[in-house]
């Protein structure tokens, strides 16, 4: 039963993150997570202060209830369907062994940024900000890797090409200008 | 009943995105680094299809199962909105290595720290809000 525990190569993932936009579309819905986060500051009372979050956000109840079965898919998959560890391009271990990160094929993610035990100032500023610079972002440029990279692409719009151009730009720059800086 | 449904989709959307390892920083690092062709085959595989679905649909004129219009909102027209917010979200997820899909999914798997990355993107998007009028769009 090992290949149950094998990761899905591309021509698997691809088509199955395909499949699921299409059924959303089918039963009435458009396939975009981030949109979570806005109902989420709604349902904190951000309505109060900005007029963004003024909106039905119960219009909303099925992506957030999505976003639950994520997360239980999550759970589902790493402790049913999965070993938990990723291999990459061993080319790039010593670049990441020179940024202080070990545990490539040992882990999903890397533990030296995301092991509670490793948990100290730099690795919170670190996640802190790479979420605000994601969260702020997805809204400022309406949407996310799903809503522009999936469902905006497949129904041949030019802004989500345009984000995702953007996103691309942006990864580039950390990854090769910034990572030097802080790791 | 529609509840069920959507927790079974989303579900099996989280299953994807942890077996596929969209969700793993490593796959999120190695993209950056043009060093292997997995990210690139997902997200390609998935427009590819997406694509021919979605013109399929449209071209077909099909209804949503509830006899709506399919879901499928054009986006404004605009340069800088997309362009900025893109560079800034694409900084972020190069930095966590997580987007707003995988996030909820590695915090099913137990990741204590991938909340604060959650708790980071929620307020990213509350600042959104509060400075938007003041962004160029």
């Amino acid at each position: 039963m090992n290949w149950i525990l094998e990761p899905w190569p591309w021509y698997i993932g691809g088509p199955a993150i395909a499949i699921f936009m299409l059924s959303l579309l089918i039963i009435g819905k458009q396939f975009g997570m981030s949109s979570n986060l806005r109902s989420l500051c709604s349902i904190g009372g951000g309505g109060k202060v900005a007029d963004f979050f003024n909106f039905d956000w119960k219009a909303q109840r099925w992506n957030l209830t999505i976003m639950i079965g994520a997360a239980i898919g999550g759970f589902i998959a790493a402790n049913y369907l999965s070993d938990n560890t990723v291999q990459i391009n061993e080319s790039l271990l010593p670049q990441l062994q020179e940024y202080g990160i070990n545990s490539v094929g040992e882990a999903y993610l890397p533990t030296e940024i995301f092991a509670l035990e490793n948990l100290n100032l730099k690795n919170i500023l670190i996640l802190l900000g790479g979420g605000l610079l994601v969260g702020f972002g997805a809204r400022y440029a309406g949407g996310c890797t799903s809503g522009h990279g999936i469902s905006g692409l497949s129904n041949l719009q030019l802004p989500s090409l345009i984000a995702i151009v953007g996103f691309f730009i942006g990864g580039l720059v950390m990854v090769h200008l910034f990572y030097p800086l802080i790791f | 009943m529609k509840t069920i449904l959507y927790l079974f989709l989303g579900t099996i959307f989280g299953i994807i995105m942890y077996k596929s390892e969209a969700a793993s920083w490593f796959r999120i690092y190695e993209m950056f680094n043009f060093a292997s062709f997995h990210m690139y085959g997902i997200m390609g595989s998935a427009v590819a299809i997406g694509m021919i679905g979605v013109q399929f649909l449209k071209k077909k004129n099909y209804k949503a199962i509830d006899g709506s219009e399919l879901s499928l909102q054009p986006k404004e027209k605009g340069i800088s909105r997309y362009l900025l917010g893109g560079i800034i979200f694409g900084l972020g997820w190069g930095l966590a290595g997580a987007c707003p899909g995988p996030m909820y999914t590695l915090a099913g798997v137990g990741y204590i720290s991938i909340l604060i990355v959650i708790a980071g993107a929620i307020l990213g998007t509350f600042l959104y809000g509060l400075l938007r009028k003041k962004l160029p769009h």
